[in-house]
């Protein structure tokens, strides 16, 4: 008999069997459930049609994160249903606006994604779990209703995609620009149905919150979850959460059955994704000049501390252009406090920046920073669909956290390498 | 189970930001989702699948968000069923779950006689799509017996009440 994957492991233990294979359906038990204020409501409502107790309360996770604080009244009464369900059922886990901040950073900085863990929740990035080696997986509402009531899920044990990254990145080249990379090489659907697997010497240099960047454009492949395999980086986080977890060596055996592709980004460039579609990757060169209306720093793609000292080391001294807006989201409101001591908020308002409380608002088009007809954004999030993030007639190009800022300060696509030390 | 409708030709990789905007996730009603169906992509959508309407798409049918959303907006609008080459897998559950068939053809072969505004029927059970006009049939995967039992109960939770109620 061949070895497990690494998802095939995580799976069999919240089965209860000693196995379970590819392409079974098969009914997990969920370590936590994610709802958040848009998708929420509605796995609410169909809850309450099947069960008036929630399994266990102090599994289920409640942040708002979409459109924080509420700009719209509809919003505010969907958030106001979710606080009454918090309070009925006992839900200690709760994000309120200013606790919390973008659903996945949470999950992250408060130690729920465990190794070995298995998260469910009614968003889809919710893969983003996966970079400390839980396996995350997105649903929708009516799913999320259902783990409500039962703390179960219904699932497709997924085929593993071995994805080995080699190679030490050059100035200027960071995670995003490998994540995005690798959405280029796999497609847009060419890992659907099932689990990514990263390995190799690139992944292992990285830090957690440059795994996380990984490990979120998982969903952008088509995958169903996206795990970074587990190392000593990983197991101080476990370490440190106060929970425990009776699976932390979270990687394939060598004998499993699983495909593999191996990319070497030693010679990798800084790359964007053009519009419409987050697996269109090309070298910023292609694109340098466009010239941009608005620059997007923020998301659970990155919109972490690390990204934003990036825009902290190119807007020193210089200003972003008069014909651009740059809106900054830290993703938390952690990395909102981390970056106001590290006087980065300054050094963004000091530049012509703007700083928006944590949300997702601008990456999905939702709130505090939306496109007029025509315009074009340069974006550190997540997708650029059409009309993603405003407008139908408005573009997107996803780039790195330096190219965006860069681009930023010249009013036009720009190659961040020219801005680095 | 059978059902009939009109073709509705859709593209390859339509997300669910098209099929319902960021800006309507602000209910979850359902006559307000399907009016705004589409909007910036297919404006005429909805006028077109009142009555009925068989969605046949290409790959990818339904990637990005998972908003629910999306399903309730197009099976409001009139939508039966939808046959495409591939689905993403979160607007797949998202179908499933409530009562909304999702069928992958079995070949790409003759994909082009699939044409919009065909009166079909689509056997689900079967995963037999018959074109009333000409009368050719194209196959699809059937889906598996777990999800056909959720789709014949009318969704997942009426699913569940049955099994345990």
């Amino acid at each position: 008999m061949t070895g497990l994957t690494a998802v095939q492991k995580v799976l069999s233990r919240k089965t209860g069997r000693p196995r379970v294979e590819p392409g079974e359906i098969v009914e997990a038990k969920v370590d936590f459930l994610m709802l958040h204020e848009v998708t929420g409501p509605l796995a609410v409502e169909e809850f309450e049609k099947i069960s008036g107790k929630v399994w266990d309360p102090s599994r289920v996770i409640v942040v708002f994160d979409h459109d924080v604080p509420p700009s719209t009244i509809d919003l505010a009464n969907q958030m106001r249903r979710m606080r009454s369900f918090v309070k009925k059922h006992g839900v200690n886990n709760f994000f309120e606006i200013g606790r919390g901040g973008i659903a996945h950073q949470v999950l992250f900085e408060e130690g729920f994604d465990m190794p070995g863990f298995l998260i469910v929740g009614a968003d889809s990035h919710t893969c983003t779990a996966g970079a400390t080696g839980a396996v995350g997986i997105g649903v929708g509402s009516t799913d999320a209703a259902v783990v409500l009531a039962t703390g179960e899920i219904w699932l497709r044990v997924p085929e593993t995609l071995l994805v080995e990254v080699k190679g030490r990145l050059r100035k200027g080249v960071f995670a995003k620009d490998v994540a995005l990379s690798i959405v280029g090489r796999i497609g847009s659907n060419g890992a659907t149905y099932k689990a990514l697997e990263y390995s190799g010497e690139t992944v292992s240099m990285m830090s957690l919150s440059e795994r996380l960047t990984l490990a979120n454009l998982s969903v952008e492949t088509g995958a169903k979850t996206g795990i970074v395999q587990t190392d000593s980086k990983s197991i101080e986080y476990a370490e440190n959460s106060g929970r425990r977890s009776e699976l932390l060596d979270v990687r394939s055996d060598p004998d499993a059955c699983l495909e593999k592709i191996e990319i070497d980004v030693s010679n990798l460039e800084p790359v964007v994704s053009l519009p419409h579609s987050v697996d269109n990757v090309k070298p910023v060169a292609e694109v340098e000049g466009l010239e941009i209306d608005q620059a997007f720093l923020g998301s659970c793609t990155n919109g972490r501390l690390d990204d934003l000292l990036v825009a902290f080391k190119i807007l020193k001294g210089r200003r972003v252009a008069p014909s651009v807006r740059l809106v900054v989201s830290p993703a938390s409101v952690k990395v909102y406090a981390e970056a106001l001591r590290a006087g980065v908020v300054e050094e963004i308002v000091r530049a012509g920046g703007i700083v928006t409380s944590p949300t997702c608002g601008p990456c999905l088009g939702m709130s505090r920073g939306v496109l007029a007809e025509g315009e074009v954004a340069v974006s550190s999030s997540n997708r650029n669909f059409i009309g993603r993030m405003g407008d139908k007639r408005s573009k997107v190009f996803l780039a790195s956290p330096a190219t965006v800022v860069a681009s930023a300060v010249e009013g036009r696509i720009a190659d961040p390498r020219r801005f680095l030390p | 189970m059978k059902i009939r409708g009109r073709i509705i030709r859709l593209g390859d990789n339509v997300d669910t930001d098209v099929i319902i905007p960021a800006r309507y996730l602000v209910t979850h009603d359902a006559e307000v989702l399907a009016k705004h169906v589409f909007e910036d992509y297919y404006p005429e959508f909805r006028a077109k699948a009142s009555g009925g309407a068989i969605i046949v798409a290409g790959e990818d049918f339904g990637l990005g968000s998972s908003r629910e959303h999306a399903v309730i907006a197009l099976k409001h609008s009139g939508v039966k069923a939808i046959v495409a080459k591939s689905f993403a897998r979160i607007f797949y559950r998202n179908s499933i779950n409530l009562g909304l068939p999702a069928l992958v053809l079995r070949s790409n072969e003759g994909f082009d006689k699939l044409k919009d505004g065909d009166e079909a029927e689509l056997d689900v059970s079967n995963g037999v799509l018959t074109i009333i006009r000409t009368g050719e049939k194209f196959s699809c995967d059937k889906m598996p017996e777990f999800m056909m039992k959720i789709i014949e109960a009318g969704g997942l939770i009426n699913y569940f009440l049955k099994k345990h109620g």
